[in-house]
């Protein structure tokens, strides 16, 4: 979260969301993380339809993943048809 | 006008003129004639509202949280196990803050089954974050039925309307009404609606909250629930003045000078105002209070009408299983220093006639601590 946590006083009611998840950072959650071996990836966007948290997107001919939204949950990597994902543990 | 109706015709009617946008509702004794009423208002064009014929009291209760969540004035009614099935959805609308009236004929749970009154069933849900308004008869149903639109909709809480099953929803009385416009007038057109599913302005509700926000999210609606006592003290004295007819928060009758105090709730209080009009005839200083604003408990309101007796028998219509009725323990953790003692009547429907408070009041004087009124050995 890059914003101060809010108190009561100040949070809409209800629990009505008053941030959108993009500003909610998820990366950090993640113990292992798929790397893109482009060199193996036909670009068949697979993992990209798959990825339950909307982390790949296709840019520049290339598969992007968004770390800091990506749980890690390498899922990913076990649909890509190319075994082109590795999942690598993360750094302590 | 003046009608000859029942309390569960005078919740409909009120429902009605309210001008309620949606009704998601399904059948139970002794609500059913509510839910009826409603339906044929809608068949006869009596009324704009969408009426959603759903396949349980689980399904209607969604229905409602879906339908208040877009911003409509919302209303359905149950009794007993149809608000047990209702039960999960209670606090999904008290915790999205969705402003739902509902009338629960108070009726008693299975097993074994019983259709008559009974509050088990309305105080297995006290602490799910409802307002509850009790009412004594037919005419104070329809009033709290439109007071309940107005406070719902300032304090963004649901709120419960309770009235004896039978005693009260089935029983005729006349019920002096209010025009249509009196009543928008007096609740507003529609409901004034900032926190709503609208597609001009996305927004998310229902979403998971983790510990991070969760106790903050509870905080908000402590406070709401807090505060409403004083909507809910405005709301009754504006339809004083409109009405004449004055609710308070905790109603008394003769306590002033009063020895000994019954404290009840719902339709025992007007059997218990002709016993105590009895007693007093004989020269003993007896007197009765009740409670209307049951959730938020109107504690100060209970304290300050009980204070002086020697004794208060607090009467709940509840059978306790291993620990004390709910209203005793409300008013025992409000009125420290109080002599009180805990009784137990009208279980299933058993009738509270005068004989029955009388016993309360014949124990409270002689001292005798038995709980059981008017159960068999
Ligand atoms: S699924 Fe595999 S091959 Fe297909 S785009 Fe993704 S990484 Fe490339
Ligand atoms: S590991 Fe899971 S969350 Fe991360 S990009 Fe792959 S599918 Fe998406």
């Amino acid at each position: 979260m890059n914003t101060k946590k809010k108190g009561y006083k100040e949070m809409p009611a209800g629990g009505v969301t008053y941030e959108t998840s993009l500003d909610y950072e998820t990366g950090t959650w993640r113990s292992e993380k798929p790397v893109v071996n482009d060199e193996k990836c036909t670009r068949c966007l697979e993992c990209y339809i798959y990825c339950p948290d909307a982390s790949i997107k296709y840019e520049d001919d290339k598969i992007i993943i968004d770390y800091s939204h990506c749980k890690g949950c390498g899922i990913c990597a076990k649909e890509c048809p190319q075994d082109a994902i590795d999942m690598v543990e993360e750094e302590k | 006008m003046i009608l000859g109706i029942s309390g569960d015709e005078a919740v409909a009617l009120a429902a009605k003129q309210c001008n309620v946008d949606v009704v998601a509702a399904y059948p139970i004794t002794p609500q059913t004639i509510i839910v009826e009423k409603f339906s044929e208002y809608v068949a006869n064009g009596e009324t704009q509202a969408e009426y959603v014929r759903v396949e349980s009291e689980h399904s209607a209760m969604s229905a409602c949280v879906g339908a208040s969540a877009r911003g409509a004035r919302t209303f359905t009614a149950t009794s007993s196990q149809g608000l047990m099935l209702m039960h999960e959805i209670l606090y999904v609308a008290s915790g999205m803050r969705l402003p739902i009236v509902m009338a629960n004929v108070n009726r008693a749970i299975s097993s074994p089954i019983n259709i008559h009154a009974d509050h088990a069933d309305s105080m297995a849900v006290r602490d799910s974050g409802w307002i509850q308004l009790s009412c004594v008869d037919a005419q104070e149903a329809y009033d709290t039925t439109i007071m309940a639109f107005k406070i719902a909709e300032e304090t963004l809480l649901p709120v419960m309307v309770l009235l004896d099953g039978f005693v009260i929803s089935h029983t005729l009385q006349n019920v002096s009404t209010l025009s249509d416009e009196q009543i928008l007038n007096f609740i507003g057109n529609e409901r004034k609606s900032e926190n709503i599913l609208d597609p001009e302005n996305p927004k998310t509700f229902g979403a998971m909250v983790l510990p991070d926000y969760y106790s903050e999210i509870k905080m908000q609606q402590i406070e709401a629930m807090d505060e409403s006592k004083k909507v809910i003290e405005n709301t009754f004295k504006e339809f004083g003045d409109l009405t004449g007819r004055r609710y308070p928060l905790v109603e008394s009758y003769k306590t002033d000078d009063a020895e000994h105090i019954l404290l009840c709730m719902g339709s025992a209080f007007g059997t218990a105002k002709v016993v105590v009009d009895d007693m007093r005839a004989e020269g003993k200083k007896v007197g009765v209070s009740r409670v209307k604003c049951y959730r938020p408990f109107a504690g100060n309101e209970v304290r300050e009408a009980i204070k002086n007796a020697k004794s208060v028998g607090v009467a709940d219509r509840v059978a306790p299983f291993g620990s004390y009725p709910p209203l005793y323990l409300d008013t025992k953790a409000s009125c420290d220093g109080i002599n009180l003692k805990s009784f137990v009547y009208g279980l299933g429907g058993r009738d509270v006639n005068k004989d029955t408070i009388k016993e309360v009041f014949d124990r409270l004087e002689k001292g005798v601590d038995e709980m059981f009124v008017g159960v068999r050995e």
